[in-house]
Order: C-alpha cells, then sequence, then structure tokens
C-alpha cells in the first residue's frame, strides 16, 4: 500500500516535470511579451532593453526553465510579467475558483447520482425519457451559451420581477461590503448562476455514468440472488446495487473534479470570475502575454490536482470494491 | 449473394415499394448480413434516425441555401439590426449583415472543420491503437507512453497557445481542425489498442498467420473491420466534441477569424447585443445546440446498432 502510493507519486512528480519543462518552452516560444513595448514608438529602446533584462528574455531558454525551476523548489513561483508574485496571485485565483466548483460538484454529484438510479430503476419509463433528454440537451449545450442564456434572461427578469438585483452576473463580489452576513448573502447572490451552470452541464454527464453503472449491477446475477433470498427492494438497491455502482462514477467524478481545479474558464469568463481558468486565459492572451510564469504557475497548480485526485481516486476505488484492494 | 427481387416484392406490390426494396437488395450485395444487421439495429432507434435526418437537413441548407439564398454571408445590406422579417428570416446585426446567410455559412464551417477534426483524430487513433496492439512489446511501450504524455497535457492550456497563434493565419478552421485532431485521438486509440490486444490472440487470425497472410491483410482485413464499431462511434462523438471546443475556441476569439464565420464567432458577436436584439444570440445558439445534438443522437444509435455489447448504456 505505501510502497504503491510512493510509487504513484513519484510518477506524478516525474510527469509534472517533464510537462512544466514542455509547457515552459513551448509558451515561451509562442509569442513576444515585450510586443506592446516596441510597437509604442514613445518607448526608447534603453527601457525595451530593461524590461528584457528584467524578464530574463537574454538567457537562453534552457536557463530561464532552470532558474524558475530552481525558485520553485525554494518555495516561490515567481513574478509575473505583470510584476506581481505569481504565489500570492494564484492563491487568490484559487479560492474564488474553488467557491464557484466546490458547490456545483457537490450540487452534481447528488443531482447526477439520483436522476442516473432513478432513470435506471425505471429503464424506459417517462421518467427515464424526460431525464435522458435533459441530461442530452445539457451535454449539447456549450457552456457558453447556458450561461448567456442564465445571464442574459433569466437573470433580467427575475431581477426586473423582484425590483431590485437579486442575482448578480459580473464577478464573484461586490467591492466595499462590510460585515460577514452582508459577504456571505452578497456572494451567495453573485455564485448562483455561474453554480448553476455549471452544475447543469456538469450532472448531465455524470447521471449518464451513474445510470450505465446502475443498469450493468442491476443486470447481475448476485442482484437476483438477493431478489431470490426475499431481501427488501430497498435493502436490494440501497446495500448491494448502489454501492457496487458508485465505483465507476468515483473515478468520473474525482478526475472532473481535478480538471475543475485548473479552472472552468468558460463560466468564468462568461461571468467575469478571477479564478484560475481567466488566470490561465490571460496569461496567454492578455496584454503581457504570453506570461510565462503565470502558465507555469498555473500548470503546477492544476497539475498537482489532477495527479492527487488521480491517486485519491485509484484510493477510493480500492475502499469500495475490496477486490482491487487485495491486488 | 444478391436475393432475388421477387422473394422481396410481395406480387402486385406498387411500383413504389420496387423501388424500396431495389434499394434494400442494392444494400444487401455489397453488404455480408453484418451490415444489414447493424442498418436495421439503428433504424430502430428512432432518435438517432430523427438524428441523421436533421443533421442531414442542416448540412443540405448549409451547402446548397447559399446558392438560392438573394444575400452572402459577407454582404452588407442597408438594414441594421433589425428583427426577423420577410426579407431577413433571421434579422440582421450591427453592421447590417443578413443572419440568415450567415449562420447559413457558419453552420458550414463549423460542420466542416468538426468534419475534419474527426477524420484526422480517427486516422491517427486507428492507426497509433492499431500498431501498438498488434506489434506489441516495443512499440506498444513508446505508442502508449506518448499517448499517455498527450493525455496529460493540459488540453486547453496547448489549445490557447496554439489557436492564439495558428487562428490569425488564413483558412483559419484548416488549422484549428488540424490543432483539435492532433490532439483528440489518445481516447480512441487505447480502445483500438485494446480491441487489437485481444482480437489478435484469437483462432481466426491464427490460422491467418499460419496461411501466410501478410500483416497489412490482417490488420487491414481482419483486425480493423472487427473493430469498426468502437472506431465509427467514437468518430462520431469526436465531430459533436469538436464542434463544442471549436465553438468555445471562436467564442473567446481564438478560434475561426473573421471574414470567416462559424457559429461560436456569431454567438460572441451576438452576445454584447444578446438582450437588446435577441435573434443575434438565439439564431446561431439554436443552429450549434441542435447540431451537437443531432450528432449525440446518431452516435447513441450507431453505438446500439454497431456495439451491441454497450446496448443497455444509452
Amino acid at each position: 500500500m505505501w510502497t504503491y502510493l510512493l510509487r504513484r507519486v513519484l510518477a506524478g512528480l516525474v510527469v509534472l516535470l517533464v510537462l512544466s519543462f514542455g509547457v515552459f518552452i513551448l509558451v515561451s516560444l509562442s509569442g513576444n511579451p515585450l510586443a506592446a513595448l516596441q510597437a509604442n514608438p514613445g518607448i526608447s529602446r534603453a527601457t525595451i532593453a530593461a524590461a528584457a533584462a528584467q524578464l530574463h528574455l537574454n538567457e537562453p531558454l534552457v536557463d530561464r526553465y532552470w532558474g524558475w525551476l530552481y525558485g520553485l523548489l525554494h518555495g516561490s513561483f515567481g513574478v509575473s510579467y505583470t510584476g506581481q508574485p505569481v504565489g500570492s496571485q494564484i492563491a487568490q485565483r484559487l479560492l474564488v475558483t474553488v467557491k464557484l466548483v466546490v458547490p456545483a460538484v457537490i450540487l452534481s454529484v447528488l443531482i447526477g447520482v439520483v436522476v442516473g438510479v432513478i432513470s435506471a430503476v425505471r429503464q424506459y419509463k417517462p421518467v427515464d425519457h424526460v431525464s435522458t433528454g435533459l441530461a442530452y440537451l445539457f451535454f449539447s449545450t456549450p457552456v457558453f451559451v447556458l450561461g448567456l442564456l442564465l445571464k442574459d434572461f433569466l437573470a433580467v427578469d427575475v431581477n426586473r420581477a423582484v425590483g431590485h438585483t437579486v442575482l448578480f452576473t459580473v464577478g464573484e463580489n461586490t467591492p466595499g461590503i462590510t460585515g460577514t452576513w452582508n459577504v456571505f448573502v452578497n456572494g451567495v447572490q453573485h455564485a448562483v448562476l455561474p453554480v448553476l451552470t455549471l452544475t447543469l452541464v456538469t450532472y448531465a454527464t455524470w447521471s449518464r455514468f451513474q445510470r450505465a453503472a446502475m443498469l450493468d449491477v442491476l443486470n447481475a446475477d448476485y442482484i437476483r440472488l438477493a431478489r431470490a433470498k426475499g431481501l427488501s427492494p430497498r435493502r436490494v438497491l440501497f446495500v448491494h446495487a448502489l454501492r457496487n455502482a458508485l465505483i465507476p462514477v468515483v473515478t468520473v467524478v474525482a478526475i472532473d473534479f481535478a480538471a475543475l481545479i485548473g479552472g472552468a474558464v468558460v463560466t468564468e469568463i462568461v461571468f467575469s470570475w478571477n479564478g484560475m481558468g481567466q488566470y490561465l486565459f490571460n496569461g496567454l492572451t492578455g496584454a503581457e502575454s504570453p506570461d510565462v510564469y503565470a502558465v507555469s504557475g498555473w500548470l503546477i497548480v492544476a497539475g498537482t490536482a489532477v495527479v492527487v485526485f488521480n491517486i485519491l481516486a485509484d484510493l477510493l476505488y480500492g475502499l469500495l470494491d475490496p477486490r482491487i484492494r487485495n491486488a | 449473394m444478391p436475393e432475388p427481387a421477387s422473394d422481396l416484392t410481395p406480387p402486385g406490390a406498387p411500383p413504389a415499394l420496387t423501388l424500396v426494396t431495389d434499394a434494400a437488395e442494392g444494400l444487401a450485395v455489397e453488404s455480408r448480413g453484418q451490415f444489414r444487421l447493424a442498418l436495421e439495429r439503428f433504424a430502430h432507434h428512432r432518435l438517432a434516425v430523427a438524428g441523421l435526418v436533421v443533421f442531414l437537413l442542416l448540412v443540405l441548407l448549409s451547402t446548397i441555401g447559399p446558392v438560392f439564398w438573394q444575400y452572402s454571408y459577407s454582404a452588407i445590406t442597408d438594414q441594421f439590426a433589425t428583427g426577423p422579417s420577410a426579407q431577413h428570416p433571421f434579422g440582421t446585426d450591427l453592421i447590417g449583415h443578413d443572419l440568415f446567410a450567415q449562420v447559413m455559412e457558419a453552420e458550414a464551417t463549423s460542420v466542416k472543420t468538426a468534419a475534419l477534426v474527426a477524420l484526422i483524430a480517427t486516422t491517427v487513433g486507428t492507426v497509433i491503437g492499431a500498431l501498438a496492439g498488434y506489434y506489441g512489446k516495443l512499440a506498444d511501450v513508446l505508442l502508449m507512453r506518448f499517448t499517455d504524455l498527450i493525455l496529460a497535457v493540459p488540453l486547453l492550456a496547448v489549445l490557447l497557445v496554439l489557436a492564439n497563434k495558428l487562428s490569425k493565419q488564413a483558412g483559419s478552421w484548416f488549422w484549428i481542425a488540424l490543432i483539435l485532431g492532433l490532439l483528440l485521438w489518445t481516447t480512441l486509440a487505447r480502445q483500438v489498442r485494446g480491441a487489437f490486444l485481444s482480437l489478435r490472440e484469437r483462432e481466426f487470425i491464427e490460422a491467418e498467420h499460419a496461411i501466410g497472410a501478410s500483416d497489412r491483410r490482417i490488420i487491414f482485413r481482419h483486425l480493423i473491420p472487427n473493430a469498426i464499431g468502437p472506431i465509427v462511434v467514437s468518430a462520431t462523438l469526436t465531430v459533436a466534441l469538436a464542434l463544442l471546443i471549436e465553438a468555445v475556441l471562436s467564442f473567446l476569439g481564438l478560434g475561426i477569424q473573421p471574414p470567416e464565420v462559424s457559429l461560436g464567432s456569431l454567438i460572441n458577436s451576438g452576445q454584447d447585443a444578446a438582450t437588446s436584439l435577441p435573434w443575434l444570440f438565439f439564431f446561431p445558439s439554436g443552429f450549434l445546440v441542435i447540431t451537437i445534438l443531432s450528432i449525440n443522437f446518431i452516435g447513441d444509435g450507431l453505438r446500439d446498432a454497431l456495439d451491441p455489447t454497450q446496448r443497455a448504456h444509452r
């Protein structure tokens, strides 16, 4: 068990190292962060040269990567091209993303599992057809279409009906609000629409997984045996079937959740949340792009989340399925 | 063997029926039974058939429509921001483009891009999966580690970097399709490898080896046809995925660039005026969602038809 864990962690570190090198080089080569300065006739050559020196642009690429890695191993993410320390920026961004992603994932798991199980138990009944139709509709709808629909139509109508703004559509909070309770309420008002958007697209996929897993299990011989023994339908469903049908879903949820830590880019952009996804997007396409240090910092945090949650998913798998634990 | 027409045609059937059986007979000649069975299973999946009909209609409209429509997608009319009317069924945008012409053009661009993505991804995925699964050993290790690496790459970051760079070039739809195609083949490669690993141990492949068949013959005549189910299903679902990703990239301004239009870029330009000029948002969005939905239904029907082991997973 412990050797297994150690091996997985080491493999993850190697992947992160290789990826960070690849991304560092790719991003560095993808553009010129000084383009805006150079295009401006009012800026002297000396200023540009100083900026280039400050960003280490005169050094060979591998040296730059080495310098970044050295800093990282000494606990520093470096300074982004906009002049702010990447570490504290990412910490702020991560908090914003977590406020969006964690509620959405919790809601999606609850809705996805319940809908999937009901759909499987009532296969080909009206409730199954309705939930199937909705799931197809939601995963065929691009996130930004759903987000714009909620933002430009639902929110406007709701706010008009109530008479004042209850659903905010821009940003993660209103600056200048004081008092713990007020800040909390304000945050919730900002979060409703983006969380709803993310939940609808996420639950749709998960409910399909849950339904498929549940159908597999319900058709298995041991379920027939459990019924034949005369166990109550409820006991068969929850103790014998659901527990096993949750196993494949756990993996999917863990991996999708890890990917979302890197940012729900489109949702964040539609609702102007300053989260991880927005940070990556700005780093790659903003004014000072490509901002290698910002992007590399993002990669380390997002990549670590993926590695950690993959390992967690496998451990959980073992917990739920003794056959894997013993293997 | 083609069946004689008289077996299929009831005596005294009207001519229209004869036409139908002719078509069926044509298929029977080409197929070796399996194809026919799959076709019948597909035809039983009502949503899949509906999806296919809707998708074909959309393709037809977007390819033939512009020939007959009075406005070109790039022509600027003297009517700005007018709502849907008889003259402009989908209305016009802020600078006077006819939105119906634009949506048709955008639909064509989006579908064309997604189809090319699916073609590239399916070819690369099948070839890599086939080589790894058939030759095994070192080839397998190298190809699968390569696949793992591509799979571990943060798709989004790479897409943003490359799209940002390449979308500024002429014929941007081609470059976008190329990037997406070269990144989206990994799942299929793993599936094909898995299928090949188990197929190559079967007796009929052993028999082929025994009679001295070449590797090429075994792969193309025996292994790929036996793994065609997952390949076709994956190709279809890749079309849907590519439509979604291309739309997102274009929405972020990194995909299809003007003068070309795609559904994503139309939604992007319509979003600022979404509340005051809702048609600029609803028509392109509606076409995008309906296109993706119809392809997902087709994929679902194909899975039932070609991959009966996964039957229950609708």
